[in-house]
């Protein structure tokens, strides 16, 4: 019998000639060097910001649109497609003028008459717009560049609101794109910001390009947070779709990609330990997690029984089991955020240290009747998973009885926003987290909103709590603004409607060769810059 | 022959059907509602309930399934809830990446499996026959996971041989289109190595030890063409069984491979889809992929006829 042979040299010649086939077609596939790759936090599927709060759509926004005012990185509303702008003594009558030189995207220029309506579009959206609406009188054209807006009662928000830094962001928009039904997705994507969406390019769960807006003119100042010169310093963007946070972390140390925006805490030890990347802290406030209640069932419709909560609870525990390493993490009982204007511990000073006593207490007192405390327990984000066990863990410790149901994350949106009893499908606390831009003061946090079915899931009804954040609307100076902030807070103390669970970071990651990253409430592109090498 | 065709071509209709209503009840039955995923953190209840006038979803389940087979008969499959795209659109840019990577897999399995599993018959008890079994066992045992981050971290960062991620299209030229499927396709495939390979095995053994094969070999027929011609052909009918299964489980398999090397085929479009509960891209998709199903288990039962010629239809 005639036996088949495999010769060693014919196997070794395979293999070379495999070899040399991969590293032919091998090298490297770098990007042409100004071209900016990034992986974000999620892919981008909606492509109006007005349409939904989600936060991808939000920093997509601040790449092809702009804003009349912007935050800069100490946290002031500065100017940005205004020029100037004057407010009468009676500070009723705000009239603006926009800078020269401002165009669309499809080279016709901005006018006032584009502005008001991507005002009015971006109100009906967004509470804080719908809140200072209401002081609003009327907007007119003056001429091409010049807007007045007359209040019907003064109100210190209005600027605030114009440079509002997170979602939903008052971006402008020429104005047949304005004018489209608030609840309606828009289906122009012209802006007048540094760079232009490549809609031709755009490939959901692939990627989203932008491209460098030649007619841009940014502003003379330095850049600051979201405020200054907005500098394209790069050709092009790509937003690149890596699900998997290990192969994006992969991708960054081969030099397949530039940028990681938010990558997960368990992989920044061996992205720490690369000497080609670097960490970078862009969202210096951070975010804050949250637990929201159902007001509307028991046993959370009893304002004692939520405060139980708030002595059950501590935030140290939270932050340890879901970000670990101190670096990433601070207690902090301030709702409105440490490191903003309207910190304050008032009413939280012996609250969230869990003293189980104390929530004992305040159990008996309010005649708690043993009622499941139905928990939604978020199974698929790496941030929330660990908290709902947490919870669940300090609140039986204070004698709840805990139904926790896991669940994905969508089912818990989904469930969130049922009013049926906990038994029928519905919930008792859901736990979440936000950003910090979007609750640095109580009109603007959605979760003081205590209006009942107008407010957000939960449905809190709380008059006290509605009667002070109307006060804050009307407040004029910084000062009035803390004091009610103050006494907000204080009165959520006696009567949550949510219960705040510590800050935490997440810092973006890029190569070496990457410089120019601004501190701001989202991440921005501009100012970014790509070096040869690393 | 004809008739057989058009018989199983008509009995697709009442299976397609039957999933079209099953996937249809199974979505709107299942906890998650795209219109609070759209409505953010901050929507009240009214919002909300706006966003599901729009997308169709406050009629009542019986309305809006008829409202889609109605698109469906004029070969409207809808528009996606999120993405301001039709799905045929979405698929259509999606099934280049997946037909890629599901024929490079295909072509990887059956060009090593099938000489790896007559080489372990023909050198049945040795070492060689070892080797091969023992593989397959580890290439059936170890997810698909595992060897893709095994293969990135040898492949992709130590040698730098091949991208860590993503995906070239055909038309960016063959190097970097085969360049970027390498590594994928090789994961991918090994499951189907170790299943192809182990059939072929048992297949060839049966028909080695049978009479026309020793009498090939007594005509003085080279062992290749003894093991190629003679004993592969007729051990054919449940290779090419396994083969046929083997593509219908690369749907599932693509999905895992596709997000771990960050493909933009459609096993991550099913995935996104599910996550946000895109009813009419699921639908689709699920469809799509039954058709395909049953597409191939025909194929299978045709190809029969070409190893087999006892087999007639």
């Amino acid at each position: 019998m005639k036996s088949v042979k495999l010769s060693r040299r014919t196997v070794m010649a395979g293999a070379a000639a495999a070899g040399a086939l991969a590293s032919s077609t091998g090298a490297s596939a770098q990007g042409s060097a100004n071209v900016l790759r990034v992986v974000m936090h999620s892919d981008l599927r909606i492509i109006d910001p007005i349409w939904t709060t989600a936060y991808i759509v939000r920093n997509y926004g601040y790449m092809i649109y702009d804003t009349l005012f912007a935050l800069d990185a100490k946290g002031e509303v500065q100017p940005q497609m205004v020029d100037k702008y004057t407010v009468s003594d009676d500070k009723l009558t705000y009239t603006f003028t926009l800078r020269d030189g401002l165009m669309w995207h499809d080279n016709q220029p901005v006018t006032s008459a584009d502005i008001i309506p991507s005002i009015r579009r971006w109100a009906a959206r967004d509470p804080l717009g719908q809140t200072v609406m209401g002081f609003i009188g009327s907007m007119e054209a003056k001429d091409a560049k010049t807007f007045e807006i007359k209040l019907k009662e003064a109100t210190g928000l209005l600027i605030f609101a114009l440079g509002k830094p997170s979602s939903n962001v008052p971006f402008m928009m020429p104005k047949r794109v304005a004018e489209t039904d608030p609840n309606t997705q828009i289906t122009e994507f012209i802006g007048s910001g540094p760079f232009v969406f490549m809609r031709d390019e755009w490939k959901p769960g692939d990627r989203a390009v932008y491209t460098k807006f030649a007619g841009y003119k940014p502003r003379s100042e330095p850049a600051s947070g979201l405020a200054g010169g907005k500098v394209a310093k790069v050709d092009r963007v790509e937003w690149r779709v890596i699900t998997d946070q290990q192969q994006a972390v992969n991708a960054l140390q081969a030099g397949e990609i530039d940028l990681i925006e938010a990558p997960s805490h368990d992989l920044l030890p061996l992205l720490k330990a690369d000497r080609n990347i670097k960490l970078f802290n862009w969202n210096v406030l951070g975010n804050q997690y949250t637990m929201r209640f159902n007001h509307t069932t028991a046993p959370f419709n009893n304002p004692k029984i939520r405060q139980a909560v708030l002595y059950a609870l501590n935030q140290e525990d939270f932050l340890k089991a879901t970000i670990g390493d101190p670096e990433y993490y601070k207690v902090c009982k301030a709702m409105f955020v440490c490191g903003s204007p309207l910190e304050t511990m008032a009413g939280m000073e012996d609250k969230l240290e869990s003293n189980f006593a104390k929530a004992r207490q305040l159990l008996q007192e309010a005649g708690y009747n043993r009622e499941p405390v139905v928990l939604l327990h978020s199974t698929d984000l790496q941030v929330l998973t660990n908290l709902a066990p947490v919870a669940k863990s300090l609140l039986e410790r204070a004698g709840f009885v805990v139904d926790m149901q896991s669940m994905d994350w969508q089912t818990v949106v989904a469930r969130r926003v049922k009013r049926d009893p906990p038994t029928q499908g519905g919930w008792s606390a859901m736990l979440t987290s936000w950003v910090a831009a979007d609750i640095l003061n109580p009109v603007m946090a959605g979760f003081f909103n205590a209006s009942g079915d107008r407010a957000a899931f939960g449905w809190p009804t709380d008059p006290e709590i509605e009667t002070l954040r109307a006060r804050f609307a009307r407040a004029n100076t910084a000062a009035e603004q803390k004091q009610i902030a103050e006494a907000i807070q204080r009165r959520v103390s006696e009567a949550p409607t949510h219960v705040h669970l510590g800050q935490w970071y997440s810092p973006g990651a890029h190569r070496g060769n990457i410089s120019g990253w601004l501190e701001a409430p989202a991440p921005v592109f501009w100012n970014m810059e790509k070096g040869r090498g690393a | 022959m004809i008739s057989y065709i058009l018989r199983r071509l008509a009995a697709t209709v009442p299976v397609l059907f039957t999933v079209a209503v099953m996937v249809f009840l199974m979505l709107r039955l299942t906890p998650g509602d795209p219109a609070a995923i759209i409505a953010g953190d901050n929507a009240t209840t009214q919002q909300i309930l706006d966003i599901r006038t729009k997308l169709g979803l406050e009629q009542p389940i019986l309305q809006q399934f008829f409202i889609w087979l109605g698109g469906l008969m004029r070969g409207d499959l809808g528009e996606s809830f999120f993405f301001r795209k039709t799905v045929f659109e979405l698929i259509s840019e999606r099934i280049e990446p997946t037909l890629s990577l599901a024929f490079l897999t295909i072509v990887l399995a059956v060009a090593v499996a099938i000489p790896l599993g007559v080489l372990a018959a023909y050198r049945q008890g040795t070492w060689i026959d070892r080797v091969v079994m023992g593989f397959s066992v580890i290439g059936f045992s170890v997810p698909v996971f595992v060897i893709g981050y095994l293969l990135v971290y040898i492949f992709a960062i130590q040698l730098g041989w091949f991208p860590v991620q993503g995906y070239q299209r055909i038309g960016n030229g063959l190097g970097p289109w085969f360049r970027s499927l390498v590594l994928p396709a090789v994961t991918l495939s090994v499951i189907y190595i170790a299943l192809i390979a182990r059939m072929t095995r048992t297949s060839v053994l049966e028909v080695l030890s049978e009479d026309y094969i020793r009498t090939a070999r007594a005509k003085g027929q080279t062992e290749m063409k003894v093991l190629f011609q003679h004993a592969l052909k007729n051990a054919a009918v449940p290779i090419v069984t396994v083969v046929g299964i083997g593509v219908a489980l690369l749907i599932g398999g693509v999905v895992v491979t596709e997000s771990v090397y960050s493909i933009p085929g459609l096993g991550r479009l099913t995935v996104d889809a599910v996550l946000a509960r895109d009813f009419p891209v699921i639908q689709a998709i699920i469809l799509a992929f039954s058709f395909v199903y049953v597409m191939i288990n025909l194929l299978v039962d045709l190809s029969y006829t070409i190893f087999d010629p006892r087999i007639r239809y």
